[in-house]
């Protein structure tokens, strides 16, 4: 009998499905191919007005069409796709019947613009139209698409319907960090035995005008709009922002157990998940790099191994100048010398930052460097930063020996989130 | 189903913190519930009625203004009962324990600020842009996150072993005690800060729930009273709790209020009627070994048709007495279900239940000292869960 319990005793979890939508296509094929290509998804937005914004780019997904446009609706459709995808790759389950629980990273629901003023529209004023009056023609049937539509649990509900999942769907934030929290809380229901399965699934399609203007409001994106696909620029001295953009990932994990006694193809293993919150601030790191550091130390510590068998960091590595600072210094501190020696590239050069789905979306795309034995570059990476003396795989993509990934993901709030990610079990 | 090799460690709640629109504070409240206090508000959002929040005095838990500034009202009651939660537990700046901490919220967020919307409503559509470069703080957006009423409580008490946020109206609730119990039961969690909080008093919020006419309107009606329309009137409020292992517990000398056996969910259909009962039943199955006298405290939030739903739930199983919290607190959506085992762990820990406060029928008075309380929290418009919460002999 092989052995299906990890050092600690545990369940090992494996993954045996996933799909992905991002700015660069849908589908894990074509991602893959534009990934390692270093293609860049990130375009002038087309969506709504741009006149007046400081950012006027951004990461859409123009290829499924929402309308009217709903971010909500849009986020909706792009976990349904990459779901859709992960279970028929697993093949598990049956149709509509997917044998565990709902892990769902999402983006926090709130009513949109567009309803809002068809609302105004129907006070049939003009003029001092104010939540008063937005509240008298509310009631009475007329919208109640929105209360369905803008609950919180909105898109959860969807999926649980839909792909059949077991039990209580869990809708999650962790802000930037969510998609690595879903399959944290995945692996954990496995783990404690609770299920053989968890479909853990991320999702953004976060990318309307207001979303835009708060980042903007706050300094965090970028403002290079005259070359769009040169805006995001990872780790490069000339980095001056994250670019908001869209996409989900959904994984099927399944305990290796369970996966092997059905015969399925393992496509990896989520070894370690790590977490540590930072209390020094809404939007900044701690100087200090204690939380980061620790973060990752819990993520070895949780797979069971050592920064020498790390052979490739998938980075959070958004473009802003402080996030890159942060995650070198967390990285250097914990890998040391040989944090100048291991690959690290950021995905976000070129899908930009996906939000609530990035962590997800770049377990995939670990998962994928590790089974086509290529890393994804860096692009945008012309001038180096001498504070951040990284082997960042800058603008090519390259053929390297993987066995063990680490995926980092922070967000604003103090969220640190790490996973370890192996092509077999350890 | 893999196998799980261990005994389940056992849960204690060993903090509550609770600001709720009748009070703050532990004694408070069971004194308020006793007298059958209501503290509801018919005029200022008419016809809506709504429990608006106790006067606090914000300083005594968030000391520095400029924390105070970067939150709206929902964050602030939160972190303010978070920090009661952690007093209570007698944790309050012991930073050793804190910074392992780990932290679930169960929160909504999206709190608008109303004339800036307006004011971009009055204005012609292809202003949108201008109006919102011009008109949003950039602190609003931050206030607005669901993750940062986590985020402020690890700055304001400084919890930081983890901070996990869960969204999803009641059911976030529901399951945010769920996954804490889970991985202290799973020997992966020692202490646990859960809760959740709602400012009941905003028409961004009652116009959302407006679409699906589920507000109470004109008049103020005790929960099990308000007819075959039903509604729920929002109430402003948040309810912490501190759980951790007994083993941990004892470690450091803290005293259990009760024990949290189980936390059980599910998120049934709701395509015919009966679905709700039909959860609940099964659901009541799952929690483990029931007494007789075992008494209910419910979160029946008012919406029909669920609430009659839950109302058959209750009358089939009439041996035990029900307590109902909206009566007294309204319907504080993701706070909902942590607020009702907040009040059982408190009635456990005062070997009494509260006073029975309702016209309807179903709360019974009873002088008996409950040793299990059921805890049911059923949302307006999916999920259903359900909590065991026990005396500690």
């Amino acid at each position: 009998m092989s052995v299906t319990r990890d050092k600690m005793g545990r369940p090992i979890v494996v993954v045996t499905g996933m799909g992905v939508v991002t700015s660069l296509g849908a589908g894990k094929t074509d991602n893959w191919t534009k990934l390692t290509a270093g293609e860049s998804g990130i375009r002038t937005i087309t969506r709504f007005p741009i006149d007046g914004l400081k950012t006027t780019m951004a990461g859409t997904v123009d290829f499924v069409p929402v309308e009217p446009f709903s971010s909500t609706v849009l986020g909706e459709k792009l976990a349904d796709l990459a779901t859709e995808e992960a279970i028929a790759q697993a093949g598990i389950g049956a149709k509509g019947d997917f044998p565990g629980p709902l892990f769902l990273a999402v983006a926090p629901v709130e009513l949109e613009w567009l309803p809002r003023q068809e609302l105004a529209r129907a006070t049939g004023a003009n003029t001092a139209i104010d939540y008063d009056a937005l509240l008298r023609v509310s009631g009475g049937g007329q919208f109640t698409q929105y209360h369905r539509r803008f609950l919180f649990g909105s898109v959860a509900d969807h999926l649980a319907e839909t792909f059949g999942t077991k039990g209580s769907p869990i809708s999650l934030s962790t802000a930037c960090a969510s998609g690595a929290s879903a399959i944290q809380l995945g692996v954990e229901a496995i783990r404690r035995g609770e299920s053989d399965a968890a479909l853990c699934v991320a999702t953004d399609g976060s990318v309307n005008a207001e979303a835009l203007i708060r980042f903007s409001l706050l300094s965090a994106l970028s403002t290079q709009n005259d070359a769009p696909q040169t805006a995001s620029k990872p780790f490069a001295k000339n980095r001056d922002g994250f670019v908001m953009a869209e996409g989900a990932g959904a994984l099927v994990l399944e305990s290796f157990e369970a996966a092997t006694a059905r015969g399925a193809k393992i496509l990896g293993v989520i070894a370690g998940c790590g977490e540590l919150a930072d209390n020094f601030h809404r939007t900044r790191s701690s100087p200090d790099g204690k939380p980061i550091i620790g973060c990752i130390n819990k993520t070895l510590d949780d797979a069971g191994i050592s920064v020498e068998q790390i052979d490739y960091i998938n980075a959070h590595g958004t473009g802003t100048p402080e996030n890159d600072k942060m995650e070198y210094l967390g990285i250097s501190s914990v890998f040391g010398e040989r944090a100048a020696k291991v690959p690290v590239s950021s995905n976000k050069s070129m899908v930009g930052h996906t939000l609530s789905a990035a962590g997800a979306v770049e377990a995939i795309f670990s998962l994928l460097t590790l089974e086509h034995q290529r890393i994804p570059p860096t692009i945008n990476y012309e001038i180096a930063d001498p504070s951040i003396p990284l082997d960042v795989v800058p603008n090519t993509a390259r053929d390297a020996k993987v066995t063990t990934v680490m995926s980092n993901s922070f967000g604003f709030g103090g969220q640190n989130a790490s996973l370890i990610l192996t092509r077999e079990p350890v | 189903m893999a196998d799980t090799n261990a005994k389940p460690v056992e849960a204690w709640i060993t903090g509550i913190g609770l600001a709720t629109s009748l009070a703050e504070g532990l004694d408070e409240h069971w004194d308020a519930l006793q007298q059958r206090r209501v503290n509801v508000d018919t005029t200022t959002f008419a016809p809506y009625v709504v429990h608006p929040l106790a006067p606090l005095s914000f300083d005594k838990q968030i000391p520095k203004k400029g924390d105070q500034r970067q939150m709206e009202a929902w964050q602030r009651i939160g972190t303010y009962a978070a920090g009661l939660a952690l007093d209570s537990a007698g944790l309050k700046g012991n930073t050793d324990i804190l910074k392992r901490m780990d932290m679930i919220v169960a929160a909504g967020g999206g709190e608008r600020d109303l004339s800036v919307d307006a004011a971009v409503l009055n204005a012609p559509p292809e202003a949108l842009n201008e109006r919102l470069m011009n008109d949003l703080r950039p602190t609003l957006f931050l206030a607005q996150l669901s993750n940062l009423l986590a985020g402020n409580i690890a700055i304001v008490h400084g919890v930081t072993g983890s901070s996990r946020t869960f969204m999803g109206e009641e059911e976030a609730g529901v399951d945010a005690l769920r996954i804490a119990l889970a991985r202290i039961a799973g020997g992966t969690s020692d202490i646990a800060l859960v809760g959740a909080a709602q400012n009941g008093e905003r028409k961004d919020l009652l116009m959302l729930y407006e679409f699906g006419d589920f507000n109470l309107k004109d008049d103020y009606a005790p929960v099990f009273a308000r007819g075959p329309k039903g509604g729920f009137a929002l109430g402003s409020g948040s309810a912490f709790l501190v759980i951790e292992s007994k083993a941990h517990a004892e470690a450091r000398g803290a005293k259990p209020l009760a024990r949290l056996t189980s936390v059980v969910a599910d998120m049934s259909r709701r395509r015919s009627a009966g679905d709700v009962t039909a959860s609940l039943e099964k659901l009541w199955t799952k929690l483990g070994p029931l007494h007789d006298g075992s008494a209910i405290i419910t979160g029946a939030t008012g919406a029909e048709p669920v609430t009659a739903e839950e109302a058959a739930f209750l009358r089939a199983h009439a041996d035990h007495p029900v307590r109902a919290t909206a009566t007294a607190f309204g319907h504080v959506m993701e706070a909902q279900f942590p607020l009702g085992v907040a009040l059982a762990a408190l009635s456990l820990s005062r070997r009494a239940l509260f006073a029975a406060n309702d016209p309807s029928g179903l709360e019974i008075e009873t002088t008996k000292a409950p040793d299990q309380i059921v805890v049911i929290g059923a949302g307006h418009w999916r999920g259903e869960g359900m909590a065991l919460v026990e005396a500690v002999a």
